[in-house]
């Protein structure tokens, strides 16, 4: 266990490095974590690495008393009762509805057959969206490459994360709308904010005490 | 045949209905010592008499066909019926009146996600008793029963429901842009707290106080020494506690981050938290405007413990004790 007295949640895969690098700032013995990609669970250090969406549903339960997630996973799953604390100003990314180069087919085919077919790993964020927005959207939900669904004809447009928009160009797709810019949050536990006050502000304080992290749209 | 029942639902066999039949007496042995007389309310009422909270701790979610022209629903709490009750029978009588229960409430959820539609809860409600002595009555009460569950580890986070409004009246803060700051403090948002709070035009003290006080809880915040308006507005919380027995005000979290928005708590709010879960067990406070809804112009508070919550606690703490 960490002098914290906190269970932590840490998301593998791109939060993951940014992520350590704060652990360490707070003091946290890493060197373990990063030289061990299929261990997932740290008792010296009360670490537990997982999936980015699974961190709002260990911390919920209290099976982690603080995570690290992205904010696209919270708005995802805004029915998840955690706390977010915190931005942590790292894992910039945006949301964005994304088509293939050239004349836009989701709009071709919201003009024309008054629905657009949308692919993503993001349902609820999409449908909210287009909901808002007043336009009819089938949302087709993938679980990974989600780039693939315009190529194939699966989906007229697609709602994704990207950073630097090069799998999207790769693939021959461009950006059309920007969603939502996200960012990595600190999240708590509802219980664990109350009991382990003291280990979760000295933990929020040292892992947050970066130059103000810019305000994002969340 | 295997005929299926709801998700969020189930059976209860007798070695648990037992374990839970001796949790349920502990409880209500201590509200009956205490003067709360156990009532029962129909399980199916009036829609329209359920929703005269205008929101309750959690809204109604069941309707149920009755004969034509009848509109009923589930009870999603018992504060409600027995508000109703208090005001149809007792009316005329000496206030105050001390009440309790054991007894099912229903809420909608999402299936399969370990959330129970039907849930039995035990409570009372304490109508027409002036606080904070009537706060102070609920809360030594609560932590007794929870003492003779055999709950051991409990703490209980006491905030009040009215201080972040007045802290935002205080500072020139209302109509649009406090409804917003408040939304965010319900989902204790704090990002969306500090991005709310940067967009108002506000001197930096006030700035910092107003992000500061979500985060303020802990037995610390009585003791320490805070400027005004925030001195002023912890009044509440710190008449009740000052007045507790020192085994029960060692119990209590002093929260300041929790929201007004939460049905019809108007005062005083609290919770029951165990390490060994991860959500409260019990939760409660003081409504002020419910009993007048029913044409009973008088305050009331109780609370509701989630028994099957309270099970799964104490049956935690035990095999910690044993060594897991």
């Amino acid at each position: 266990m960490n002098r914290f007295g906190l269970t932590i949640a840490v998301p593998r895969g791109a939060l993951l490095s940014g992520s350590l690098d704060l652990l360490d700032k707070a003091l946290i013995d890493t060197s373990e974590i990063r030289a061990n990609d299929r261990k997932l669970f740290f008792a010296d250090v009360g670490v537990v690495t997982m999936r980015p969406s699974d961190v709002p549903t260990y911390v919920e339960a209290g099976a982690a008393d603080v995570g690290i997630t992205g904010k696209d996973v919270l708005m995802e799953h805004p029915e998840r009762q955690v706390f977010e604390l915190a931005d942590l100003g790292f894992g910039e990314c945006q949301i964005v509805v994304a088509s293939e180069h050239g004349p836009d087919k989701a709009a071709a085919a919201l003009a024309r057959l008054g629905v657009m077919r949308i692919a993503t790993k993001y349902p609820r964020i999409a449908a909210e969206y287009f909901e808002r927005s007043g336009r009819q959207a089938e949302i087709v939900t993938v679980n990974g490459s989600v780039e693939l669904a315009p190529l194939t004809g699966l989906a007229d447009a697609i709602v994704d994360l990207t950073a630097s928009g090069l799998t999207l160009q790769e693939n021959g797709l461009v950006v059309r709308e920007e969603i939502a810019t996200v960012t990595a949050r600190l999240v708590a536990n509802r219980v664990a904010h109350r009991l382990k006050a003291v280990g979760i502000e000295e933990f929020a304080s040292l892992i947050s005490a970066a130059p103000d992290a810019q305000a994002t749209e969340a | 045949m295997n005929a299926r029942i709801p998700s969020g639902t189930r059976d209860v066999l007798p070695e648990e209905r037992a374990e839970l039949r001796s949790i349920e007496n502990a409880l209500l042995s201590v509200f009956s010592e205490s003067g709360y007389g156990e009532v029962s309310t129909p399980t199916v009422e009036f829609e329209e008499t359920l929703q005269r909270a205008g929101g309750a701790a959690a809204p109604v979610s069941y309707r149920v066909l009755g004969e034509p022209g009848e509109d009923l629903a589930l009870r999603s709490d018992m504060t409600v019926p027995i508000a109703r009750l208090a005001s149809s029978r007792y009316r005329d009588a000496e206030l105050p009146l001390r009440f309790s229960y054991v007894a099912p409430a229903y809420r909608a959820i999402t299936a399969h996600r370990g959330r129970a539609r039907e849930f039995l809860q035990a409570g009372v409600e304490l109508i027409g008793a002036e606080a904070p002595a009537s706060c102070a009555e609920a809360l030594s009460l609560l932590c007794r029963a929870l003492d003779a569950s055999g709950l051991k580890n409990f703490y209980v986070g006491i905030g009040d429901a009215g201080l972040y409004p007045a802290l935002l009246e205080a500072c020139g803060v209302d109509g649009v842009a406090s409804e917003a700051v408040l939304r965010e403090l319900g989902d204790r948002d704090f990002v969306g707290i500090d991005r709310e709070l940067a967009a108002l035009e506000l001197s930096s003290d006030d700035a910092a106080m107003l992000a500061r006080v979500p985060r303020m809880r802990g037995p610390g915040v009585l003791t320490d020494q805070l400027e005004q308006p925030l001195e002023q507005s912890l009044s509440a919380i710190r008449e009740v506690v000052d007045t507790l027995e020192s085994a029960v005000a060692a119990r209590m979290i002093p929260d300041l981050g929790r929201s007004p928005r939460m049905g019809y708590y108007t005062g005083l709010v609290f919770e029951v938290y165990d390490p060994e879960l991860g959500e409260p067990i019990a939760s409660g406070g003081l409504y002020g405007e419910l009993l007048g809804r029913f044409g009973m112009p008088v305050s009331g508070v109780g609370f509701a413990i989630d028994l099957d919550l309270l099970h799964a606690a104490i049956a935690g703490e035990e095999r910690g004790e044993t060594g897991r």
